[in-house]
């Protein structure tokens, strides 16, 4: 089944992503608990807000990694696992 | 007691791990309550403990472990409600990055609370069950109208578009009813469901003859919980169920709150700082954060480094 790149992620309510400095990195905050990310998935958190579709996420950062061309299957993935561990709401 | 395979001699001692960051503050704001379950963790004596933290002694509390990296905050109790500054904190803990939970029993709260509190910031509301019927809970809760205020309340925190946490305290004489306790849930829409077996502390330690279950009991609870969380994947449902087993029926001790002074931290209504509920029971002096700052407190006070890294283990 192919990915819809016109679906837009939002994070689900409750769920806030923000910068935390102890933890030199980015965390998904969420009832009781905290998820730290990594850079990547860092950077892709950084651009939802309900607004941007998955298509105007990649090329975004598309602009910043020319040089990536699985960025976008990356992305997608990232999509699919946030989703299935319900922090995202893809619609 | 079987050995732990350490053959080390006193000089080989494996090193201390680091200290960890406390990014869990649980802030129990009052040991006083409307209820009197008969579980409950409030230590036997919390009528003669002394004054409760003021505002401005909790704004430093906040501020002292915000700036150690703590970032999930609890306001618990006693019932949290009863605190008429409650607004306050749970503003100046938004204005400080905390993501805020309201650890509540519900009895208190209302819809207008509800939208001040997240006009304030509060990200997430709690609230805990003591059965799925409403005798039940009602004699569990000592009030008559515990069960529906609470149905009423969880009903107004999820149309608030909070994200919200039903806490069921499992024991003897409700977890065999845990199928309606879960179906409860998902028609509040939970999104997560803890199902936990009370911690045996203050009074549920008093009443475990009466509370706790059998092995058996649990067994069949845990199946049962394990079908369900089978179904709710099957539909795509985020509910997350979660169930806590009690430490009696475990087959080795654990490390309770991810190890001694590891990632928690709690400071209680009269302002002594544990890391847990409890450490209170041991025979271990405790800070106060009246006299302390949270850093001594966290990383140099007696109680806090009592049982960290291994040198206080005896030989095997």
């Amino acid at each position: 089944m192919s990915f819809d790149r016109g679906m837009t992620p939002k994070w689900r309510p409750g769920y806030r992503f923000q910068y935390e400095p102890a933890k030199k990195g980015h965390v998904l905050l969420y009832p009781e608990g905290m998820i730290k990310l990594n850079e990547s998935a860092a950077l892709i958190g950084g651009l939802i807000d309900g607004q941007r579709d998955v298509a105007a996420i990649i090329a975004e950062l598309q602009q910043q990694f020319a040089d990536v061309p699985e960025l976008g299957e990356d992305i997608e993935q990232f999509m699919e696992v946030a989703r299935a561990e319900h922090w995202i709401e893809l619609a | 007691m079987q050995s732990t395979g350490s053959n080390w001699p006193d000089s080989n001692l494996p090193p201390k791990p680091e200290v960890g960051l406390p990014l869990w503050l649980l802030a129990e704001l009052t040991y006083r309550c409307p209820l009197q379950c008969p579980y409950c963790s409030n230590p036997l004596d919390f009528a003669q403990q002394g004054q409760e933290l003021s505002t401005e002694q909790w704004f430093k509390v906040l501020r002292e472990a915000r700036e150690m990296g703590a970032a999930q905050l609890g306001f618990s109790g006693g019932e949290p409600l009863v605190r008429q500054d409650l607004v306050e904190l749970i503003a100046e803990a938004r204005r400080l990055g905390f993501y805020t939970n309201l650890i509540t029993s519900g009895i208190g709260l209302t819809e207008q609370k509800i939208s001040d509190f997240k006009q304030a910031g509060l990200d997430h509301i709690q609230i805990s069950f003591q059965a799925s019927d409403e005798q039940v809970n009602n004699l569990l809760a000592g009030s008559k109208k515990a069960f529906a205020q609470k149905l009423e309340m969880a009903r107004a925190v999820k149309a608030h578009g909070y994200p919200m946490v039903l806490n069921f305290v499992t024991h003897r004489h409700n977890i065999d009813r845990i199928d309606r306790i879960i179906e409860l849930c998902l028609a509040l829409e939970a999104d997560f469901v803890e199902l936990a077996t009370c911690q045996f502390y203050g009074w549920a330690q008093l009443n475990r003859q009466g509370l706790l279950p059998t092995r058996e009991q649990l067994q069949r609870a845990e199946r049962i919980t394990n079908e369900y969380r089978a179904r709710l994947q099957a539909e795509g449902n985020p509910c997350k169920l979660i169930f806590v087993t009690p430490d009696y029926y475990e087959e080795r001790p654990k490390a309770c709150m991810n190890g001694w002074g590891s990632l928690f931290l709690t400071v209680t209504p009269d302002g002594t700082a544990l890391p847990c509920h409890g450490a209170r029971q041991l025979p271990v002096q405790f800070p106060n954060v009246r006299d302390h700052s949270l850093q001594h407190i966290w990383y140099d006070s007696f109680g806090f480094n009592r049982f960290r890294g291994y040198e206080w283990m005896p030989e095997p």
